[in-house]
């Protein structure tokens, strides 16, 4: 029995974080694209699709941080340098907290400009908030500046994976990825 | 004979008013005139802040209630400022044209209780259609509160064309919800 630690993380963590990329990154690009458009059908429809995106993220980030917690995450090379590692495991805890942040500051600001979320259009999400302009404007900020920091960390994400892949010949991206799998083996 | 038409016109003319034998005046800050409405399956709050309603009403006598309710279309609060200027263009209530929707009712009755029916014509925009809405009478204090809902179609009477004449974004349904709060009457 193989009792070394993982190099990987397991299958199900791999196609939860990539479905959960390609979620946030249609649901970022329709974020930007629709706020601007004047109202028309489309407009409603766009808004929709892009809430039912944020609740279908919300629940598979759930799911992945239920398995995160039950699946420990491979350690991270002996060869980075400790402050690195604690910088990377910081940054993953991050972007935990804004995948469920985001939806939930989505959420409450819909419920604030008294729009409520209907998932599919058919299941409705509880209004936690009553009516309120003053909030919902305020909540849009908050939405917003959430968003800009994911977009932001999501690069650092990015470029250190690839840097590290590149670079420093650490098996770090082969972690996440589907394929790569006999690199990652020592 | 002019003076007391000068008065129902003088009437109509207030936020809201009421000419009654029966109960006294409405209680403009009191009542409301609301609306939901269904955005890609998801129910919108709306409301008309301005109308005068004119009605005489005693529960004894419910075959000679009558009432007329007057609608400013251009008070109109949909949910959101972008959504109000949609709403009073040219597709959908078209204010300019149409600054005034009407309901006259044509005859009321019991159900049984409280409870009772008013039909009558409603006119938006320039089409008038049949409609029959039950209401409740209940006391409030000295004040008497009639509530009432009913659905009208937005499409019977042409509001939401060109773009938004499809049902599949907004419902063709719209709830019409209304609750008039009169005052004692006076002497």
């Amino acid at each position: 029995m193989d009792t070394s630690p993982p190099t990987r993380y397991t299958d199900t963590a791999i196609a939860l974080h990539w479905l959960v990329a390609l979620g946030i990154l249609g649901a970022f690009s329709l974020g930007l694209y629709m706020q601007d458009l004047p109202l028309s059908p489309a407009k409603l429809k766009l808004y929709s699709y892009h809430k039912w995106a944020g609740v279908t993220i919300f629940l598979l980030v759930l799911v992945r941080l239920f398995w995160r917690a039950t699946h420990p995450a491979p350690p991270l090379p002996s060869s980075m340098p400790v402050w690195q590692r604690r910088l990377a495991t910081s940054m993953h805890h991050l972007l935990y907290a804004l995948l469920v942040c985001i939806p939930l500051s989505g959420w409450l600001m819909s419920s604030a400009k008294g729009f409520q979320t209907v998932w599919f259009g058919v299941l409705p999400l509880p209004d936690l908030l009553t009516k309120d302009k003053a909030l919902g404007d305020a909540l849009a900020d908050v939405h917003q500046f959430l968003n800009l920091s994911m977009a932001t960390l999501v690069t650092v994400h990015v470029t250190a994976a690839i840097r590290h892949h590149l670079h420093s010949g650490e098996a770090i991206l082969a972690r996440m990825l589907p394929f790569l799998r006999n690199k990652a083996r020592p | 004979m002019t003076r007391p038409i000068l008065a129902v016109l003088a009437g109509c003319l207030l936020t809201a008013s009421v000419s009654a034998a029966e109960v006294g005046a409405i209680l403009a800050d009191k009542s409301k005139l609301t609306f939901v409405s269904k955005q890609m399956g998801v129910p919108v709050d709306g409301e008309f802040r301005k109308f005068t309603v004119n009605m005489n009403f005693d529960p004894a006598k419910p075959d000679a209630g009558r009432a007329q309710i007057d609608i400013d279309m251009a008070s109109v609060d949909a949910g959101a400022a972008e959504t109000n200027e949609e709403v009073t263009s040219k597709n959908w209530f078209n204010v300019k044209q149409f600054p005034k929707a009407t309901f006259v009712s044509s005859s009321v009755k019991a159900l049984g209780g409280n409870r009772f029916e008013v039909a009558g014509k409603l006119t938006i925009r320039d089409k008038t259609r049949d409609v029959v809405a039950p209401f409740t009478m209940t006391p409030q204090g000295p004040n008497t509160l009639f509530e009432g809902v009913f659905t009208l179609r937005r499409g019977d009477f042409g509001i939401g064309q060109g773009v938004w004449a499809d049902f599949d974004t907004v419902a063709n349904e719209v709830q019409i919800r209304f609750r008039l709060l009169t005052a004692a009457k006076k002497g």
